[in-house]
């Protein structure tokens, strides 16, 4: 049905624009009056967290994208020239460059989140998915990042990373030729590289998009993990959540400047400021830490097949794991067994982290390869089968029960 | 037979662990850098002198072509003396009948290369292309302390190391072998404001340098974390204290 759109706008010129684009009641509908479950904990900061983090690393990448020359010759002078030469580029280099790291911790946290109170669960699969593929973009897109500078971890790293594909049967070999653009990293590299990491960043805004989109239908799941019974249960998003979300958001970028301006190579691999040289393995090929648990996956196979399809699944396995996970309750405050199992996980991934960061030699091997199967059993078996023999306890009644209940106690 | 294999067992319990030991670095001594800490700076005095072993010992086969002569600034040299010490250098130039000449320097140059290129280099250097300066300090785990180790880490090699012809033996270099000849000496350089040139002064005040010139930056970003980080935390309180009346209202 064509017309204008009816809309509640006082204002002339806003009533202008919101009849013909409903923009404003659009905005004022899912972010001012959007009701959202009132008993959210600080973890659902993380979310608003990394989308201000996305707007963070577009702005600080297209600025470094005006001065940074993508070519085998030019790439580590230009980098120079950036830290040295360019008004504030050493500022915009550290804010991108750790930028990464921060990115990477706050979306584990998230993440973490969503797998501790269960947002994976009926009706929020597709959000999750659609979270799981950001989580993939963002992988694709800081490994070309790193890329870019063109030091001696850039070079070696992408070597290695490219080299996996050459796993696959019969067509392995041409896969990583033609990703290459010719027979070994080189310049075709570099430059496709930094094409694909200036659009990633943008598809990956695509998904975020629809990611909120879907968030926005299903509702935000929340610390209890059951459904809102009624208006009692929610807060309008303004002013509630808009405040203590920036509350989150200051102290994020508290923690991101402390390491920008006192800390800036902490993250950085001395190897990296030596200029990429071919003829010259260093003694070491390690990745960046938010890759070590995947690396250390990778390795713990000893074969190459083997360890890139178990990498790749250990990412892949997230997409289903709303349906391998059979407990119809979200929260892990009401799941007694799944609790130990998710930190063991937890612990898992942590220990996977540390054994990518050492030589795969000694005691090193061993941990890596206990830590990979339990992060395989937990989602292939623990979980279907959790969801049978576990005991819930009882939920409560609705999301303002509980609080008036302590609140009562507390007065008591 | 037997004798054999417990002789060759004795043997390697004796020479394995020294082998072992022998690759192993001690740890790096910790100095305490005018640029350290949250508020350090660079002690202009010591990276002044530092630039002179620079430009008289460590350029002879380093170059440093990321850097210019007007960053010098960056540690107090006035623009005068930049410019003396810019046209003090030759640098090489096409000139208007196309044949190849040089000029003298200026502040806006870079540093000039000790080779016009890498095979030079390599050839003067026994096969090894000396490391660029301009990010040393960055480029290696320890930076300025391991710096400074190697530049005071020259001694004799222990008994039963061999050093081949054209290696030195160094406590801190990774494998101990190392190309470069030890660079400096006592009184390897003259300084006019009257310091002892020690060894050890001399490799402070080098490495005081090579930071600098590796985060000619880090003054200027200092000064601006510290205005930042008092604006978050003033700000992250004043919003906590608005979230806190927000919900004041709010039985959670």
């Amino acid at each position: 049905m064509a017309g204008l759109f009816k809309t509640e706008i006082k204002n002339p010129v806003l009533r202008w624009v919101d009849t013909r684009l409903p923009i404003i009641t659009l905005m004022n509908r899912e972010y001012a009056v959007f009701p959202t479950p009132k008993n959210f904990n600080y973890f659902w900061n993380f979310g608003a967290i990394a989308t201000v983090q996305l707007m963070v690393m577009i702005a600080t990448g297209v600025l470094l994208a005006m001065h940074y020359v993508p070519n085998t010759h030019m790439a580590y002078a230009s980098i120079q020239t950036i830290m040295r030469d360019v008004n504030y580029g050493w500022l915009l280099r550290y804010i991108h460059a750790n930028g990464a790291t921060m990115f990477f911790i706050v979306v584990y946290v998230h993440l973490f989140r969503g797998l501790y109170y269960g947002s994976y669960k009926y009706p929020r699969e597709l959000l999750w998915m659609l979270g799981v593929i950001i989580l993939l973009l963002m992988m694709a897109t800081a490994f070309m990042g790193y890329v870019l500078p063109w030091g001696q971890m850039s070079f070696w790293g992408a070597t290695v990373i490219t080299n996996l594909f050459s796993a696959i049967p019969y067509v392995g070999n041409h896969i990583t030729t033609w990703l290459w653009g010719g027979f070994s990293v080189g310049n075709p590299t570099l430059n496709r590289f930094f094409a694909l990491h200036y659009l990633l960043p943008f598809v990956l805004l695509a998904v975020v998009f629809f990611h909120v989109v879907a968030l926005h239908i299903t509702g935000s799941n929340n610390p209890l993990g059951i459904d809102v019974k009624g208006p009692q249960d929610t807060v309008p998003f303004h002013p509630y959540y808009t405040v203590k979300d920036s509350v989150g958001i200051c102290v994020f970028f508290l923690i991101y400047a402390l390491v920008v301006f006192f800390a800036p190579r902490f993250f950085m691999a001395p190897d990296n400021f030596i200029r990429a040289n071919p003829l010259q393995t260093p003694p070491e090929i390690v990745p960046e830490w938010y890759f070590l648990p995947f690396y250390a996956i990778l390795r713990s196979v000893p074969n190459k097949l083997g360890g890139v399809t178990l990498m790749f699944s250990s990412i892949l396995v997230l997409f289903v794991l709303p349906w391998l996970d059979t407990s119809k309750v979200r929260s892990a405050k009401f799941r007694p067994m799944y609790r130990p199992f998710i930190f063991l996980l937890l612990i898992a991934v942590v220990v996977l982290g540390e054994v990518g960061a050492h030589k795969p030699e000694g005691i090193w091997v061993l941990l890596g390869r206990i830590a990979t199967t339990y992060y395989f059993l937990h989602f292939l078996v623990v979980l279907p089968l959790l969801g049978k023999l576990e005991t819930p306890l009882p939920l409560p009644e609705s999301i303002s029960k509980p609080v008036l209940a302590a609140k009562t106690m507390e007065r008591a | 037979m037997r004798n054999f294999l417990v002789a060759a067992l004795a043997a390697s319990a004796l020479i394995l662990p020294g082998v072992a030991r022998a690759q192993e670095t001690p740890p790096l001594p910790q100095l305490n850098w005018s640029f350290n800490g949250p508020f350090g700076t660079f002690d202009r005095a010591s990276a002044q002198r530092g630039f002179l072993v620079y430009k008289d010992v460590c350029s002879a086969c380093h170059s440093m072509k990321y850097v210019h002569y007007r960053d010098l600034a960056g540690i107090g040299f006035s623009a005068a003396q930049i410019k003396a010490i810019a046209a003090s250098v030759d640098v090489p130039m096409i000139k208007s009948d196309g044949t190849a000449g040089t000029r003298p320097g200026l502040p806006s140059d870079a540093f000039a290369s000790p080779f016009p290129n890498e095979e030079a280099a390599k050839a003067a250097n026994d096969g090894v292309v000396p490391p660029d300066q301009s990010v040393l300090v960055d480029a290696r785990a320890g930076g300025p302390d391991y710096i400074y180790a190697i530049l005071t880490g020259y001694t004799k090699a222990p008994a039963g190391v061999r050093v081949p012809s054209g290696l030195y033996y160094n406590e801190y270099f990774p494998g101990h072998l190392i190309h470069m000849p030890p660079p400096l000496q006592p009184d390897q350089v003259t300084y006019t404001d009257g310091t002892k040139a020690t060894l050890q002064q001399e490799a402070r005040d080098v490495t005081t340098f090579l930071y600098f010139v590796s985060n000619p930056e880090m003054e200027a970003r200092k000064r601006m974390g510290v205005h930042i980080v008092i604006f978050l935390a003033l700000l992250s309180g004043l919003t906590y204290a608005v979230k806190r009346k927000v919900w004041a209202d709010v039985e959670h």
